[in-house]
């Protein structure tokens, strides 16, 4: 199941300083939305919000709503949250202390799940998923991070998969990697946008024009343009769009 | 600068570099040497099993005192670990406001003169309990717990905040992140500074002196006096006798085996990160 994420005047701060204003936007269901904009500009802060992973930061603040098929993600428990709506990081990293099945199904376990043949099924199912199955299949039991950064980040992709979020969030998923494995990426991503709503913020615009379905284009916290994404790359209505897709900023 | 003169230079620190470490070597092993040569000669089955005997009596043993050194570490150890490493990931895990407060007192903890643990522990425990192995542990704990809790809360801070966030951010809940997935990463730190603690323990005296006392005799449990290593060969060391002063040298070699062995240890579990 997927589900759509409706983002109501959304503020956030890290101490005094205000990193998100007044930032409001839906994002569909079953679709990739992509955030760009340039460093700093609270892309990340963004979809950390729509998980609560901001706040877990010290001084860290948040203000607005942000509904997951209408229910108030700020209302619930941000545990039970987590769980529905998954996370992709920047750099891969799955659990050092873990094997590769062991990763895959590490959010399952740690949330309760102690029957080993449902662990054992559940691995393989998102292993193949992220089409890392046959090329793990003989290195379950090996560490999780002794596979190649392309592969630990689809690793970590199935991760995600395993706890059955409806939401994915990704930060920048491929930046750390070579452009061989960003592009296995990109197709598991946008396979995947069939099962689940992703979000992806990218400093790289190719990428967002490549895969995602709507754009929106983030700069100093506010929200400036967010539409389709290929009218918003062919068509920027706001100057300060149309400058950063150019390149002459950013 | 010519290649000879950089060479020349090279070599020459080389030269320092490996005088140095001989200089540190010389204190170390002759150390060992000494011990070895005047202990050795003490160890037979006999000596490693058997009660002390009256000076002057051939024979006996100091099976006693290694008793007592087993139990007191090991209590010790059952006491000081737990607080220890949970200690360690409230400072580290969940920085309240207590958790400064904690990070102080260990740190001023860790320096504390043993003797004044032992004397801590007298004046607290001794008039109401007596002597006993256990108010032994109890001295030995006030010094293990610093030194433990600091090489846990170490560990822990050295575990990369992705490995944090990738399982919070599956929907696990904190106090699970803390200890199945923060604490497992910090694991081999954490065993490698309770292997040290173990080893710094099990050969103080002066926390002994006024709470395990020393005991002629089998220890029968944990509210009795106790003898132990380092109780033996102080007593031992300092008597008048020669068959003891001799004994202490053989206990002071197994003391050494130990302690060595212990911090074999530590190496070998810390180049398996």
């Amino acid at each position: 199941m997927s589900s759509e994420i409706e983002i109501e005047d959304l503020n956030a701060w890290f101490g005094e300083k205000h990193v998100l204003k007044d930032v409001s936007m839906e994002m569909e269901k079953n679709r990739i939305t992509a955030i760009i904009g340039p460093s700093g500009c609270g892309k990340t802060t963004l979809i950390r919000c729509i998980n609560r992973m901001h706040e877990t930061v010290p001084e860290a603040r948040v203000e607005g709503r942000i509904l997951l098929n209408e229910l108030d993600v700020y209302q619930e428990d941000p545990v039970s949250i987590r769980s529905r709506i998954g996370m992709v990081f920047q750099r891969p990293n799955p659990f050092p202390t873990m094997s590769v099945s062991e990763n895959a199904v590490a959010g399952l376990k740690l949330r309760g799940t102690r029957d080993r043949s449902v662990l054992a099924e559940k691995a393989k199912e998102v292993l193949m998923a992220v089409g890392l199955w046959d090329e793990v299949r003989n290195e379950l039991n090996k560490p999780g991070t002794s596979l190649s950064g392309g592969q630990q980040q689809r690793l970590c992709i199935a991760r995600a998969l395993a706890v059955e979020p409806e939401v994915i969030l990704m930060d920048e998923p491929c930046s750390a990697l070579d452009p061989v494995s960003t592009m296995r990426i990109e197709d598991l991503i946008y396979r995947l946008r069939e099962n689940y709503t992703i979000i992806i913020v990218t400093h790289n615009m190719q990428q967002a024009a490549r895969i995602s379905d709507r754009t929106a284009f983030l700069y100093m916290g506010e929200l400036i343009e967010y539409g389709p994404t290929k009218r918003l790359f062919e068509k920027p209505e706001n100057e300060l769009t149309e400058r950063y897709i150019s390149g002459r900023f950013g | 600068m010519n290649l000879r003169t950089r060479k020349m230079k090279g070599n020459a620190m080389i030269i320092l570099v490996a005088l140095a470490f001989v200089i540190i070597m010389i204190p170390l092993m002759s150390m060992l040497y000494m011990i070895a040569i005047r202990g050795i000669g003490a160890i037979s089955l006999e000596f490693l099993t058997s009660l002390p005997t009256p000076p002057g009596e051939p024979g006996g043993g100091v099976g006693n005192a290694i008793q007592g050194s087993l139990m007191l570490v090991a209590t010790a150890s059952a006491i000081s670990i737990p607080i220890s490493i949970m200690a360690a990931v409230y400072i580290s895990e969940y920085r309240g406001k207590l958790s400064s407060a904690i990070e102080l007192i260990t740190d001023v903890l860790s320096g504390t003169p043993s003797i004044v643990a032992g004397v801590f522990i007298y004046v607290l425990i001794i008039p109401r309990t007596g002597f006993s192995a256990l108010a032994g542990s109890l001295a030995l704990s006030v010094l293990m717990i610093p030194t433990v809790t600091i090489a846990s809360y170490e560990s822990l801070k050295a575990v990369p905040n992705h490995i944090r966030e990738a399982a919070i951010a599956l929907g696990v809940p904190k106090w699970k992140t803390s200890l199945f997935v923060v604490l497992r990463s910090a694991m081999i730190g954490i065993g490698t500074g309770v292997i040290l603690g173990i080893a710094r323990i099990s050969g103080e005296t002066a926390p002994l002196l006024f709470t395990a006392l020393g005991n002629m005799y089998w220890n029968e449990g944990l509210l009795q006096p106790t003898s132990a290593l380092p109780l033996l060969i102080y007593n031992y060391a300092t008597s008048p006798y020669r068959s003891w002063q001799a004994q202490a040298w053989g206990a002071a070699f197994i003391l050494l085996v130990i302690v060595l062995l212990l911090n074999i240890g530590v190496r070998i579990v810390a180049r398996k990160r």
